[in-house]
């Protein structure tokens, strides 16, 4: 009950004080809005780059094919081996057997043409097509190992695979993402050393009263929590624009772009639920780091 | 029943000056002190020590038993629990009412609003501002102001009340006005603590009287026994 007053009056005189420095509060609500509009973008980039490599790398196969003269048993033994191999996708799916016989019906079924000229191959000896494999792997960065891994399996003739063109991509996409990781942490701090400077200069203008509470009988604790709170709040304020910026913003991108980019070679990552854990997002670090800058300046300005 | 025992304590600040030399001195409870002497002769010093806002370099301060020099930053809080402090320039909250500013000493606590309505209004008519509870610092004399800061050093019931010269910014007229408050408050059982300049007040006021030079003790006189011409 007792710290539950002193929890509540806490609250109360903190939120008052935003308000009667709101010049400085300004300060330190302006600083937390930039930072978070920054992530906020930071954060979209990233999802729709992780949304692209999904995909990609969903579509991605690898086509395995193997020597002539392999035999039915042999072509039915490999299958085992490239489950083996590490990075070859798990599910039954990802390693599909394509029969010489069955890829040279579907060859006679698609045109005349080839029906004419395939016609007399009908046994496996004579059968000049290659059996193969169509193979998913797990983590598309790591394709080449796996294709040299592929390779080396007896009875493998050749492996094809997208030319490199579509790994390269996803690797510089995988860069991109882990740049923008790494800036939104370098924003984070930056903020969190940012606001701690403004709220010092706010706690500086207010040594005054911490002098009176100090006085008064006011513990650390007593002293540190309404400027905790303080720092809460302007978190909070903080990240109103950068919410109405990704609510309004990303929806209307995606509707005016009709969720794709370039052709349908790129999609959106649709706005709803996203836009919600955006913002969610965005106002807990806000919060956190009002509360952290807050913490921070007043430590400094209190004997401990 | 000795409430402060002083025991050989010694100051000497950083800057290698040496405020308190070697004092000893013993305050009882209920007891009406003034301590008066020279401009830097350390009366500062020596009240600070006591509400623990210096250290004694050596030698011991108890205060109802415990040793106050011991207390670490972090624990200061218990011992001003304990007392209460008066400035000679108030230190009031300019942007809190009258009301808010003697409150605000008993709601770090917790207490229940209700209780310090009660509290807050009784101090308030202790100290002859019953009616103005709702104004603002600016809106007051200095001798009213300094009686809001006298509510507000009394509030939670403190058995010390230190004051450093209460009455240093105030007329002749406004400073006996204080002086008969802090009379009254002593008259309610607590120990009152007066650092002063003001000999002719102290001589009216007939109490014990200590005299400190260089950080020394030059001289005391019992109740009753000091004349405005000793010094
Ligand atoms: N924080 C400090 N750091 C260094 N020296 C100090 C400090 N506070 C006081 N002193 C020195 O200690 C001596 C005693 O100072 P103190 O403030 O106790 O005197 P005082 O008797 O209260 O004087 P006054 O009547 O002018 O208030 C002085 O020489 C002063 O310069
Ligand atoms: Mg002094």
């Amino acid at each position: 009950m007792r710290l539950f007053r002193i929890l509540s009056r806490n609250i109360r005189d903190s939120f008052k004080s935003v308000f009667r420095n709101f010049s400085l509060s300004i300060a330190s609500i302006s600083c937390i809005t930039i930072t978070l509009i920054v992530v906020a973008i930071a954060i979209i980039l990233s999802a729709n780059v992780n949304e692209f490599t999904r995909r990609v790398e969903k579509d991605v196969t690898i086509v395995v094919f193997l020597d002539e003269d392999v035999s039915e048993e042999r072509f039915k033994a490999i299958e085992g081996e490239i489950r083996q191999i590490d990075n070859v996708g798990p599910k039954d799916s990802d390693v599909v057997a394509k029969d010489k016989m069955e890829i040279r019906k579907e060859l006679m079924d698609s045109s005349d043409t080839y029906a004419s000229v395939l016609d007399k191959y009908d046994t496996r000896d004579t059968n000049f097509i290659k059996d193969a494999y169509h193979v998913k792997v797990v983590d598309i960065t790591k394709m080449e190992k796996t294709v040299s891994a592929l390779k080396k399996i007896d009875g493998v003739n050749t492996v094809k695979y997208g030319e490199g063109m579509i790994e390269r991509l996803v690797t510089i996409f995988d860069v991109v993402r882990k740049a923008t990781y790494v800036v939104v942490i370098a924003l984070i701090l930056v903020t969190a050393f940012l606001i701690s400077n403004t709220i010092k200069i706010t706690i500086f203008s207010r040594k005054r009263e911490i002098d009176i509470m100090r006085l008064v009988g006011a513990s650390n604790m007593n002293i540190k929590i309404p400027f905790i709170f303080e720092g809460l709040f302007l978190g909070i304020m903080g990240s109103i624009i950068p919410i109405i910026i990704v609510t309004y913003g990303y929806s209307s991108l995606y509707n005016y772009f009709d969720g794709e980019l370039f052709g349908n070679f790129v999609t959106l990552v649709k706005p709803n639920p996203f836009i919600f854990s955006i913002s969610g997002f965005l106002i807990i670090i806000g919060m956190i780091v009002g509360m952290v800058g807050s913490w921070r300046a007043v430590r400094k300005h209190l004997k401990i | 029943m000795e409430l402060i025992t002083i025991k050989n304590a010694s100051k000497t600040y950083k800057t290698g000056v040496t405020a308190i030399h070697d004092l000893s001195i013993n305050f009882k409870k209920g007891e009406f002190v003034f301590i008066i002497g020279a401009t830097g002769c350390g009366k500062s010093t020596l009240i600070k020590m006591l509400y623990r806002e210096e250290r004694p370099t050596s030698g011991q301060i108890f205060i109802g038993g415990i040793d106050v020099a011991k207390i670490t930053n972090r624990k200061v809080y218990k011992i001003r629990r304990k007392l209460g402090v008066v400035f000679q320039d108030f230190k009031l909250l300019p942007k809190s009412t009258v009301y808010e500013n003697v409150a605000f000493a008993l709601e770090i606590f917790g207490v229940p609003s209700d209780e310090i309505y009660a509290k807050v209004v009784k101090v308030l008519e202790l100290v002859g501002l019953k009616n103005k509870a709702k104004q603002y610092p600016h809106q007051l004399s200095g001798g009213e102001q300094q009686r809001v800061a006298i509510a507000r050093a009394i509030v939670n019931g403190p058995k010390i009340l230190i004051c450093d010269e209460p009455t240093g910014n105030l007329d002749e007229k406004t400073s006996m006005g204080i002086m008969n408050v802090l009379e009254a408050i002593n008259k309610l059982g607590t120990t009152v603590i007066v650092v002063t300049h003001d000999t002719e007040i102290v001589d009216k006021m007939k109490k014990r009287v200590v005299v400190l030079d260089e950080g020394r003790i030059l001289k005391e006189y019992a109740e009753g026994e000091y004349r405005h011409e000793a010094i």
